[in-house]
């Protein structure tokens, strides 16, 4: 079948339940869903785009990813780097994600502006592609597929960055006092109908970064860990974490650091 | 004597040296919290209306975040009585509202994201957290439900004039409450409070059906 009607039958089928017909089925009945679109998940497109970016010889430099960046797997290795992000980077002297250690390698090796690349991020939900570096984040994260999180927290380094990252999501201000913790601080919350995942423990903290990146429904677009703090910042209302920053880094450290030794099931899809 | 200090010494040296294979947090949580406030500060900029000036914590902020939400109770009763001075009460003495705007402002979620036009009115948002009323399924339970409230409490003066408090400055009452300060913090006036007051109190509110 037509993947957008597959699409739109399940939406109809979820959205047009009476109000009163429970939450719980609403989110059972999407899980089932998404569990079959995984099958077939749109994010091997921008894997596939990804795959050809990091081959391909660009930028100022002219030379590839594949022949000139450490993800930390040894140069060009894209296997498990993934579930082995955030990690120390020698040559950069920052713990760095994924996302924004591709953005170093873009930079540094390449000879990209950074400028140019945090200038538009994201993919917006109008666009039709997404930004070259999220279908690179994409690519790379398919290479973990179903691979256990395996963070190096013995690192002292990286160990600084998720105590950091910890004590940022505990971090009240703004106008609402809101922290991160506010709503994924504790077990069993929603907002509306939204389960909130606990991300102090394994199973919330794991919550936090499956599925990531991942193939939003809602506006058809590809979306990154890097975007998810974004935008959790937003409803925090929070002034806005700079792209790429050591903030985003420590914050996905947090969680990534407390689902250690769980599976990936690589990059996926979300309502 | 002597083998005891050994073994002391020894457990200890066992001791730092798990330490640094397990690689726990080499600092304190006070430093762990001043490194977090540095990152916050540097790496954070203003977008819309969210401005960078929102990234300094308030002294009920601060005293939440130094102490894990559990500051101890002399500071905590003298700073939830400043805020309880913030509240400005309606010069008419009347807190009863209408509870049908009440319900409107309750559904609505804006206001204050940098996404969010700072000319437009905010919502309660507390339907994001609480339940509320009996005919809205779609509720957050942050925060406790609220179906009921009057019919439980009664709609005495004080528990209006409560009410009211507790949505102006909820700080006022426990000083580390997840739940904003809606009056404090310019996000709901007066009216609309009251229109809140209503939908909890008021007996024809379906809250209290």
């Amino acid at each position: 079948m037509n993947r957008s009607i597959v699409l739109a039958t399940a939406l109809t089928v979820a959205w047009s339940m009476p109000v009163a017909a429970q939450t719980k089925d609403a989110n059972a009945e999407f899980e089932k869903f998404r569990a079959e679109m995984e099958e077939s998940n749109p994010a091997e497109l921008f894997e596939l785009k990804g795959e050809e970016l990091w081959k391909a010889k660009r930028g100022p430099k002219n030379i590839s990813l594949a022949e000139s960046c450490d993800l930390g797997q040894g140069v060009g290795k894209v296997e498990g780097a993934y579930v082995r992000a955030p990690r120390y980077f020698a040559d950069a002297d920052a713990v760095m994600d994924i996302e924004r250690r591709i953005v170093w390698c873009m930079t540094e090796k390449q000879g990209f502006k950074f400028e140019d690349i945090a200038k538009k991020p994201f993919q917006g939900a109008n666009d039709n592609n997404a930004p070259d570096i999220t279908n690179l984040v994409t690519y790379v994260a398919s290479g973990s597929k179903n691979m256990k999180f395996d963070m190096p927290l013995h690192d002292a380094k990286v160990r600084d960055a998720f105590e950091t990252g910890k004590a940022m999501a505990a971090y009240r201000a703004g106008p609402y006092d809101f922290s991160c913790n506010t709503c994924h601080g504790a077990d069993g919350k929603r907002i509306r109908m939204q389960n909130l995942p606990n991300l102090s423990t394994p199973e919330g903290a794991l919550r936090g970064v499956l599925g990531w990146p991942g193939y939003r429904m809602t506006g058809g677009v590809m979306l990154t860990s890097q975007w998810r703090m974004n935008d959790c910042f937003r409803q925090q209302r929070f002034p806005e974490p700079k792209y790429a920053s050591q903030a985003v880094t420590n914050l996905i450290a947090y969680m990534t650091g407390n689902a250690n030794g769980q599976m990936y099931k690589g990059p996926g899809i979300k309502r | 004597m002597k083998n005891y200090i050994a073994t002391i010494s020894g457990a200890a040296a066992v001791a730092v040296l798990l330490a640094g294979c397990a690689g726990g947090p080499s600092r304190s949580e006070a430093e762990y919290r001043q490194m977090a406030l540095d990152t916050i500060k540097r790496d954070f900029q203003t977008k819309g209306q969210a401005k960078y000036e929102r990234l300094t914590a308030d002294e009920v902020q601060q005293a939440c975040n130094a102490h894990a939400n559990n500051p101890p109770p002399e500071l905590a009763a003298k700073l939830a009585g400043a805020q309880l001075a913030t509240v400005k009460l309606p010069a008419d003495g009347k807190y009863l509202g209408d509870w049908k705007e009440g319900e409107k402002i309750a559904q609505s979620g804006r206001g204050f994201t940098w996404s969010d036009k700072a000319t437009d009115p905010a919502g309660g948002n507390c339907y994001n957290c609480h339940q509320v009323g009996p005919n809205e399924s779609s509720f957050g339970t942050v925060g406790p439900s609220l179906l009921g409230y009057g019919k439980t409490r009664g709609n005495s003066p004080e528990m209006q004039k409560y009410t009211y408090s507790k949505i102006y400055n909820a700080k006022a009452f426990n000083l580390c409450s997840e739940m904003p300060r809606f009056g404090h913090a310019g996000a709901l006036n007066e009216t609309q409070i009251k229109h809140l007051v209503a939908l909890l109190l008021d007996p024809a509110s379906p809250v209290n059906k």
